[in-house]
């Protein structure tokens, strides 16, 4: 292992000491090619993205839980897209819930989760100056940023942005007469998802190729923390299934500008009868939910990883069943990739097919179920500590259990006959993939604020925080499983035009008062994260008492992160209440880089044969440090 | 001014935020709470774990109650019940799960909350109980699937030779209807039929159709297997039907089907109901433009015997539409020989 390591060291691109690098505003915050700002500048975009997402949503849920409410007040933000009568325009509603869609997965839940802590914690986690390419890694955040911008302008279309729904199903998102929001709206979102996806590849590479190259001496891949693991196993998902995504989306341009027929055949429209024929809406959603199912484990990972993280340092106990924990977050992103089409049982496809599926979805449940258990034992017997981080991981947990728990209904082919495209299916992702993996991304920021502002975040806001979106989260999306069994689908601007669907009128409006007091309260995260950037307290080296890796950088780690050579990995980063810790001169953790030979009382059996090792790991450690451009 | 109005207060909410958030800061430093691990909200937050999930679960259970009424009646189809009890039995599989996992997580945080005193145990692994909790989920799934896919075989099995067949086609926002004739078959419909009049399209080339009907609603009998032969003009739609737990896509160039088997009249669900305005509803389910929300058809459910002198009294769309089938369908006809030639 070691001769590997030391083999990629040596071939390690130029890295950087404590030396100062003065370049200026232009380099060191916007074009930076330093991880950890352009990790930053992800967070900001992504959250930016999260404030716009949410406000649709509470435009679509004023529609829904208040459908007699005068809503000319709104004219000021919306113009045109109120009637005269004050009422919401009908293809706005759509645009809103198709753009609510767009903006949280792939602009919040990716980019925001994925690009930030992708980013921020691979290096500082695996003891490495630097990602392996910058300059590709800052390339990555600028083509999400002009995917951003491409998505923003869309917003302001006469015509509207896209209406067909997230996942764009053709003919709809092909035939602007059919929906005016597939006429330019469709155009920009395709441009800006083409631009988006060449950002996740590039990042994906570069998150692969510096997990695989750049640990420092002793991080074998058995020692990496589990957030690093899930990052890795994310990457790798999103190379293999973003480019299907590109396909799809690439055929789609082709038959909307082109002429060709890839998904559509036989069409009558607004009094035409169009030329296309041969092409199947089928293959479409195929290609899309080939990604698509994917994409949900590139959300959720990353988050159960940083959750990993959490609630073993702040139980103060290893994390239960670490290899498990790995070979789970394996088993699921191997299966992902062969369980799309059960967002499709009722889409026509051939029924055999449908029972594959079944089987194989349901599979997925397994690891799944591992995983949740192994939080659960983690906490057991414990000593655990409420951080605000700590309690977003329990709630992400309990969403990752509720939400999942529906996904053995949905998976059963004959079972989503009813409730396929249902509010039952909205209840069901919201919280297994909406909410849970926005509680990571919370713990996440919580937890590293530390290390990327140097500061601390207020904790009493950020309880209250916690404690606000956690019972909105499930006032808002619970309630929804009992709209779902009752049959009301989704996606629908009002529900009088049926018998079936005029109860539950009062609960839809609980709902939305629901939602609007959750999304208020992200208010006073905004302004606990932005105050604190200035204002909070400074931060300690290690605030949580923290075994990984970025505790031992400066209070701001400066370009390069460690001053001097890098950290020497001698054990697990789980070592937390280790018997014998106290005797060997630690509290109830024992860092990374705290070599065996210093801890005789707290060794294990099997790890006094690793003393042996240690010179070996310091003497390829100075070599890669004399290697090291230092200029 | 009432933007001002919304500035100045925005503005003073912040400034509020910011003072709390002094005064909090400017407490604990006071209270020396950066020397000890934990304050007082350690305990308060893991007091509330327990407290939330209790709360929590009194007003499931309660408004469970309330809510039952309003969740669809009984399946009105044969399949339905069958899946209704898979449902439930699912349901209930889950809900053991759900309870066992969150009275475990949520007491945890009070049981094993930070003491100055106690170590937390170094427990790091255990592969047998990791081996337990991957079989018995295993195996509960194991039953779920063969008992879904039996059902799911079942009700995706081709349709009887003598089921009824109805023709249902989608279109931006309505539905349409075709009912086969005196033949019991449909007649074969080409997209490129459609004009003004023969809104289906239907292939007068072909004999069978010439019997077809449209109606304005569908009527099915009970007791009989109903094949709904599905398809859709311009966009996905999706044919809906709740009552039957009936639901397929209706898709552009690729028709679809679903068969089952009605159980109750729409006259026996009213007495049921004691509602006698009752209708069995189809709704559309796959986003399709303005108009999704409204895509609605009611659904006539009749006594097998009544179902026949209706379709008896039917007039063939061939016959209503002499004009259309003398002028446009001779020229069509005319050219369709000619093509043969």
């Amino acid at each position: 292992m070691s001769s590997v390591v030391q083999e990629n060291m040596h071939h390690a691109h130029a890295a950087h000491d404590e030396h100062e690098h003065h370049g200026n505003f232009l380099t060191n915050y916007i074009f930076s090619l330093d991880h950890k700002v352009i990790g930053k500048q992800f967070l900001f975009t992504g959250m930016f993205w999260a404030l716009i997402g949410g406000g649709l949503s509470l435009i679509f849920r004023l529609q829904l839980g208040f459908p007699e409410a005068d809503l000319t007040w709104l004219k000021p933000i919306l113009g045109g897209w109120i009637t005269e009568a004050g009422k919401l325009d009908q293809e706005f509603y759509l645009a809103a819930v198709t753009m609510h869609g767009t903006i949280m997965v792939f602009f919040v839940l990716t980019a925001g989760l994925s690009g930030t802590f992708s980013n921020f914690l691979i290096p500082l986690q695996i003891g490495a100056r630097d990602m392996a390419s910058g300059f590709m890694n800052m390339l990555s955040y600028w083509f999400f940023f002009i995917s951003s911008v491409i998505m923003f302008i869309s917003l302001f279309l006469e015509t509207g942005p896209a209406g067909g729904g997230w996942v764009i199903y053709p003919p709809l998102s092909a035939l602007p007469q059919a929906i005016p929001g597939s006429g330019m709206g469709m155009t920009l979102w395709l441009v800006s998802m083409v631009f988006f996806i060449a950002s996740s590849l590039i990042g994906g590479i570069n998150y692969i190729s510096t997990v695989i190259n750049l640990r420092t001496a002793g991080m074998s891949f058995s020692k990496l923390p589990l957030t690093i693991w899930a990052f890795f196993i994310t990457a790798i998902i999103g190379l293999l299934s973003f480019p299907v995504l590109f396909a799809a989306a690439l055929l789609l341009v082709f038959d909307r500008s082109f002429g060709t027929s890839f998904y559509l055949s036989d069409i009558y429209v607004a009094g035409e009868l169009l030329q296309h024929s041969g092409g199947s809406p089928i293959l479409f959603q195929h290609l899309f939910w080939f990604l698509g199912h994917p994409e949900v484990y590139i959300v959720l990972l990353p988050a159960l990883g940083l959750t990993s993280e959490v609630i073993s340092t702040n139980s103060r106990k290893p994390i239960f069943g670490y290899r498990a924990m790995i070979g789970s977050m394996l088993g699921i992103a191997f299966l992902s990739f062969i369980v799309w089409a059960h967002h499709m049982f009722v889409s026509g496809m051939n029924p055999f097919l449908g029972s594959v599926f079944m089987f194989l979805t349901l599979i997925i449940a397994v690891p799944s179920a591992v995983k949740a258990f192994n939080y659960i034992t983690t906490m057991f017997k414990g000593n655990l500590v409420f951080t605000p981080a700590m309690l977003f991981s329990i709630g992400l947990v309990s969403l990752f259990i509720s939400g999942g728990l529906t996904g053995i209904i949905l998976g059963n082919s004959a079972l989503d006959i009813q409730l396929h495209d249902t509010y039952f299916v909205v209840a069901h992702f919201h919280l297994v993939m909406g909410s849970a993996s926005f509680f990571g991304m919370m713990a996440g920021v919580y937890h590293w604020f530390p290390k990327m502002f140097g500061r601390m975040m207020n904790e009493k806001l950020g309880y209250v925080h916690f404690w606000f979106t956690f019972i909105g989260a499930y006032l808002v999306f619970f309630p929804m499983h009992y709209v779902g069994i009752a049959g009301f689908p989704r996606r629908y601007y009002s529900y009088t035009n049926f018998d079936f669907t005029q109860s539950f009128t009062d609960l839809n409006m609980f709902i939305s008062a629901a939602a609007i007091f959750t999304v208020s309260a992200q208010l006073l995260f905004m302004f606990n994260f932005i105050f604190s950037i200035f204002k909070g307290k400074k931060a300690p080296l290690n605030p949580w008492n923290s075994t990984t890796l970025e505790w031992t950088t400066p209070r701001v780690p400066g370009h390069g992160n460690w001053p001097g050579a890098l950290p020497v990995v001698y054990r697990w980063p789980y070592d937390y209440s280790k018997p014998g810790s106290e005797e060997d001169g630690h509290s109830d953790f024992i860092p990374q880089d705290v070599p065996h030979s210093a801890t005789p009382a707290s060794n294990l059996e099997g790890e006094k044969s690793l003393i042996g090792k240690e010179a070996e790991l310091q003497a390829l450690a100075a070599e890669i440090y004399k290697n090291e451009d230092h200029h | 001014m009432q933007v001002l109005l919304v500035i100045t207060g925005s503005i003073l909410t912040v400034a509020v935020l910011g003072l709390l958030y002094r005064i909090i800061t400017l407490v604990g430093i006071a209270k020396g709470d950066s020397q000890k691990r934990v304050g007082t909200s350690n305990k308060i937050n893991a007091f509330l774990f327990p407290l939330v999930l209790l709360v929590g679960l009194g007003a499931t259970a309660w408004y469970s109650g309330i809510a039952k009424e309003y969740f669809l009646p009984e399946a009105s189809s044969i399949h339905g019940v069958k899946t209704d009890e898979l449902f439930w039995l699912t349901m209930s599989v889950i809900g053991v799960a759900f309870l066992l996992t969150h009275l475990l997580l949520f007491f945890f945080p009070l049981i094993y909350q930070y003491n100055e005193k106690r170590k937390a145990n170094f427990y790091a692994h255990n592969d047998k109980l990791e081996l337990v909790w991957t079989a018995i989920p295993a195996m509960v799934m194991t039953v779920l699937v063969i008992y879904g896919w039996q059902l799911w075989s079942d009700i995706t099995a081709p349709a009887a030779e003598d089921a009824v067949k109805v023709e249902i086609m989608g279109k931006q926002f309505a539905w349409e209807l075709r009912y086969p004739g005196a033949d019991k078959e449909l007649g074969a419909y080409d997209v490129k039929y459609v004009d003004g009049i023969n809104s289906m399209g239907i292939d007068f080339n072909d004999a069978q159709a010439m019997d077809d009907f449209t109606y304005r609603e569908i009527v099915i009998p009970k007791g009989r297997e109903v094949e709904l032969r599905i398809r859709a003009l311009d966009v996905i739609h999706s044919v809906f039907m709740p009552h039957f737990r009936v639901k397929m896509d209706a898709v552009p160039g690729m028709p679809t089907r679903f068969k089952f088997t009605p159980t109750k009249t729409t006259a026996e669900m009213r007495a049921e109901l004691g509602n006698d305005k009752f209708n069995y509803e189809l709704a559309c389910t796959e986003i399709c433009g303005k108009g999704h929300f409204g895509m609605r058809k009611i659904i006539k459910v009749v006594e097998p015997a009544e179902y026949e002198s209706w379709v008896a009294e039917q007039t063939a769309w061939s016959k209503q539409n002499a004009d259309y089938m003398s002028s446009t369908w001779a020229e069509k006809h005319a050219k369709t020989k000619l093509a043969k030639k």
